[in-house]
């Protein structure tokens, strides 16, 4: 078997094409705010992304306290609880996941990774942040409309979603869409950025089988997402229409609060195949960025090439490709042909095997390792333990008759948070805590960073486990209050208590967090160039936060893959993609340097 | 070390969590404790994995964290161990999706011989059709649904003239298949009892189903797990298993649909209960309760405790003080004179004026 770390190790391709131009703003509007350059747009992304990621927060605080303590607190009404259940959904998984991976990560570390100087439309990629931003504006304003934000969950269906016994009926839901739209109307600008940048600014020598998984995973993710989120749109037209101008696409004859409605014929399934056509590709929009950049973290922090690139690129992959098909098992009890149930369970236990293979590499990347346990390498290895128990949760949910008894109970709740909430968040805070010495020029606080990961692994786990066995019980999802039933014992109340409890506590340390983030930009150790002694080009730039054009007047060429750590004979523990091998190929590079000369 | 600790802590804690911790499966009472033995078979293999990966990682934590001078291995891939790994977990994913799919595979065929009752929802409200002597279930539309004819009964079917109309709780045999058809006027709900495990959503223009047996006697939660608006978490009822003789019994007591057009009232006997108690079981069956508390507390519309001789605000600023003629008022069009603070949602419905009364005897006398 050839290794993958020697294949055509001194080889670099020839230039093509010439180097893009980047146009320099002049004006201090042109640098931070209309700024063209991929990582203000990727700073800019982060934090409008984490401000609203903060208000989803402190809705779910607020939803854990009814549910601690029902009827105790009059400002959350029946009405305002599931308005709050749906706009904490509808944040959390699009405005601050997809929007703060892609976004965020995907405009900071593509170009860097891949050695372009930025992404290969800047204009375009600008424009897709502004149109981001407005869509959270026009979804902060569906907040205070009369009839208040849509309550019809983060799933919109229909007919509820626009029916009077849902709040937010009206303007709400209308808003929510329109939100909606410009979001996949900016995405789509930044995603064909992501796309074609990898395909086709990569510096000479960084072949695809070269790529920090890091950028497949982001890469992948948006490829997912350019054919994922068009169902939604589609989905979200349609209602509009529905609410507006009275078509029927997703609405049968109804009679509605003693009303007969005009609507005939339509189908509220439909929306929910397109809604999943999208939501489920949408779960690995979220998941295969996580996937990427924590490979990444433990290979760096434990000093050792990430175990089976080959087979974890692959995996990425197939993984994306199934999750086209899997959708349906959102809607087993749905009401739709009942014998779609085979294909769609055995479709949704097949892509276990490949993310079962992602989970084994992790763990074998760490075998025979060096193991530096600093706070990235934390959270890193926190997200495997979350992400096994949030993986295999998701077994009793595919398969098809386990959800009869699983389905709308908090066993999903818990399910969905330990899998797609609380393990990506933990990859995000390991990437921050990474990177941001690079974006920064400045280390973050390590014993805070320390105590944030503690409180948030531990206490994230101490509400989402127990979680499940609500669910066991048969605890109904979304319910504003479950007094007054017989089957549900009353110990469930001091759990629910217990739960709420752990829930505003780790809300609470996530300020230090913040605190953290906040004062070591002034105060935060130098953090140097490489602080990790990581090979990927973004630690080999000439600035340390890297300049516009990221890597000064010599784009890197790369020789080898991302992960030559501790390798045999060599110096240090670690050598750079752009280190030349030291024997057999000084000929060819001198060519390539004339080459390069010429076109610059 | 601490975080190889931690780990072991966790994984031990969690396995000791799922057997000492009070709370699992609510008891089974119908037929499918198969779904139950596919759920043990998942636990069993998925807590296997669990352990193993974990303690595993915990293990590699300890043993290769950073040493001075220490250099790990290096070792790009192992062909023959991903591939061992990879048949090993398709081995264990077949294990768990084979007794799935086998179990799906009864859930989707119900026996010949089941009987049929048809539960419909509504905001927020459960209501059962019985197919009456003939077995057959007259022909609906959501077009003819009135409230007078909540139902939507064809009255031209002469299949439908039996049916027996159940505004209240639902009864059935025991040990006797029950095939339910799901059918909804408005907007999707689910319909979900706890021990007997299956549920399926309500679908309005569609009519899905659901079969299962009881097997054990009892009174048992109906909740819906749909979200289908503000009274959602109160859109309740329950079903009652009964021996085959005391079902007979009650389901005699009941409607058809041509003595409801009637008005003819003979079956419904109410003797012997107060007035005040009569109006309690209606407010319930009929789902008034979802949003009108008798607790005082504020729910989707105002609370029934104290309402009598209370003077509210309604929404265009005038008074007006509650009294009988105010509240069959707001019954019957309930959006007339809506009070501040709340929506113009509820459903127009319609009582005889014996149930009238005593509605209005539960919530003068029992609610004062």
């Amino acid at each position: 078997m050839s290794n993958v770390a020697h294949d055509a190790h001194d080889y670099v391709p020839p230039v093509e094409i010439p180097e893009m131009e980047l146009y320099h703003p002049k004006t201090w509007l042109g640098k931070y705010i209309f700024c063209q350059d991929a990582k203000v747009i990727a700073i800019q992304y982060s934090i409008v992304a984490i401000g609203i990621g903060l208000v989803a927060l402190v809705m779910s605080l607020l939803m854990r306290v009814q549910l601690g303590w029902p009827g105790t607190f009059d400002f959350i009404d029946p009405a305002g609880y599931i308005q709050l259940v749906t706009m904490h959904g509808m944040i959390m998984v699009v405005y601050l996941l997809t929007a703060l991976f892609l976004g965020g990560f995907g405009n900071y570390l593509i170009p860097l990774m891949v050695g372009a100087r930025d992404m290969v439309f800047p204009f375009v990629n600008m424009l897709s942040f502004w149109i981001y931003f407005i869509a959270v504006l026009v979804l902060v304003a569906s907040l205070f409309v009369p009839g208040g934000a849509s309550g019809a969950g983060w799933t919109l269906y229909p007919p509820q979603a626009i029916l009077p016994g849902t709040p937010g009926s009206g303007t709400g839901i209308i808003l929510m869409l329109v939100s909606l739209s410009l979001f996949i109307v900016g995405f789509t600008m930044g995603g064909l950025n992501y796309v074609v940048t990898v395909l086709q600014a990569r510096t000479r020598g960084m072949t695809l089988m070269r790529m920090p998984l890091t950028v497949w995973g982001i890469f992948m993710a948006t490829v997912l997402a350019l054919l994922a989120f068009p169902a939604l749109l589609v989905a979200c037209i349609m209602m509009l229409l529905d609410a507006t101008i009275g078509t029927s696409f997703f609405m049968p004859a109804v009679v509605s609060m003693g009303q007969q409605l005009d609507y005939e014929g339509g189908s509220p399934i439909l929306f929910q195949h397109l809604f999943w056509f999208f939501g489920h590709p949408e779960v690995y929009i979220v998941a295969l960025p996580a996937f990427g950049i924590v490979s990444d973290l433990l290979s760096v922090h434990a000093r050792k090439n990430i175990f089976g690139y080959r087979m974890m690129v692959w995996a990425i992959v197939i993984i994306a490709a199934l999750s086209f098909v899997v959708w349906a098992h959102h809607m087993y009890v749905s009401g739709m042909n009942p014998y779609f149930g085979f294909f769609f369970a055995t479709t949704t236990l097949i892509i276990a095997v490949p993310t079962a293979i992602k989970v084994y590499n992790w763990v074998l990347t760490l075998w025979r390792g060096n193991i530096r346990l600093n706070v990235p390498m934390l959270f890193a290895i926190g997200f495997i333990f979350t992400f096994v128990n949030g993986g295999l949760t998701g077994l009793f949910l595919g398969n098809v008759t386990i959800d009869l008894p699983l389905s709308d109970t908090m066993f999903v709740v818990a399910h969905f948070h330990m899998v797609m909430a609380v393990s990506p968040i933990l990859v995000v805070f390991g990437a921050i805590y990474h990177w941001y010495p690079k974006i920064t020029g400045r280390m973050l606080d390590d014993t805070l960073g320390k105590f944030h990961f503690w409180t948030t692994f531990l206490g994230t786990y101490a509400i989402y486990y127990p979680m499940h066995y609500l669910g066991f019980l048969g605890v109904p999802r979304r319910y504003y209050s479950i007094e007054g039933t017989s089957f549900i014992p009353e110990s469930a109340a001091d759990l629910n208590v217990a739960i709420s409890i752990a829930a505003i506590f780790v809300g609470a340390v996530q300020l230090v967090f913040l605190y953290n983030l906040f004062v070591s930009y002034f105060r935060g150790k130098e953090a140097g160039p490489n602080p990790w002694e990581a090979t990927t080009l973004e630690w080999q730039t000439a600035d340390t936060p890297p300049k516009h054009g990221n890597f000064g007047e010599k784009l890197p060429l790369v020789y080898r893959w991302a992960y030559d750590y501790s390798v045999p004979g060599a110096e240090q523990d670690f050598i750079p993609q752009n280190v030349p091998p030291s024997v057999g190929a000084q000929t060819v590079d001198d060519e390539d340097e004339e080459d390069y000369e010429q076109h610059s | 070390m601490i975080f190889a600790i931690a780990l072991v802590i966790l994984v031990i804690g969690s396995v000791l969590f799922h057997f000492l911790s009070p709370w699992y499966l609510t008891p089974l009472a119908s037929n499918w404790s198969t779904i139950d033995d596919t759920l043990d078979i998942t636990f069993l293999v998925t807590g296997f994995v669990f352990v193993v990966v974990n303690l595993f990682m915990a293990y590699c934590v300890y043993k290769f964290r950073h040493k001075e001078g220490a250099r790990a291995h290096y070792e790009p891939e192992n062909k023959k161990l991903e591939i061992w790994l990879t048949i090993i977990t398709s081995i264990g994913v077949a294990a768990m999706l084979t007794p799935g799919l086998y179990v799906w595979a009864d859930f989707v065929s119900p026996p010949e011989d089941a009987s049929i009752v048809e539960a419909v929802g509504k905001q927020w409200q459960w209501s059962y059709r019985y197919p009456g002597e003939d077995g057959k279930l007259g022909s609906v539309d959501t077009r003819h649904t009135t409230t007078k004819n909540p139902f939507g009964m064809n009255p031209e079917d002469p299949n439908g003239q039996d049916d027996v109309l159940v505004l209240g709780d639902m009864h059935i045999p025991i040990n006797r298949p029950v095939k339910m058809l799901l059918r909804s006027q408005d907007v999707l709900h689910d319909f979900a009892v706890a021990e007997f495990r299956v549920k399926m959503d309500l679908v309005p223009g569609h009519v899905t189903s659901l079969w299962f047996t009881p097997t054990v006697e009892g009174k048992y939660d109906v909740l819906c797990e749909e979200l289908c608006g503000v009274g959602h978490y109160n859109m309740r009822s329950y079903v009652v298993v009964d021996t085959k003789a005391d079902y007979d019994i009650w389901l005699s007591s009941q409607r058809t649909y041509a003595q409801t057009v009637s008005g003819d009232n003979a079956g419904a006997s109410m003797e012997g209960v107060s007035a005040s108690e009569q109006g309690r079981m209606l407010a319930i069956s009929r789902g008034c309760v979802a949003c009108h508390t008798t607790n005082g507390t504020p729910g989707i519309g105002p609370t029934w405790k104290g309402l009598f001789g209370k003077t509210e605000t309604l929404v265009d600023g005038s008074n007006v003080v509650v009294d009988e003629a105010y509240f069959i008022e707001s019954i019957v069009s309930p959006n007339a004179k809506v009070v501040e603070g709340y929506s113009p949602i509820m459903p127009p419905s319609s009582f005889t004026d014996a149930e009238m009364k005593a509605l209005i005897a539960y919530v003068k006398d029992d609610l004062k």
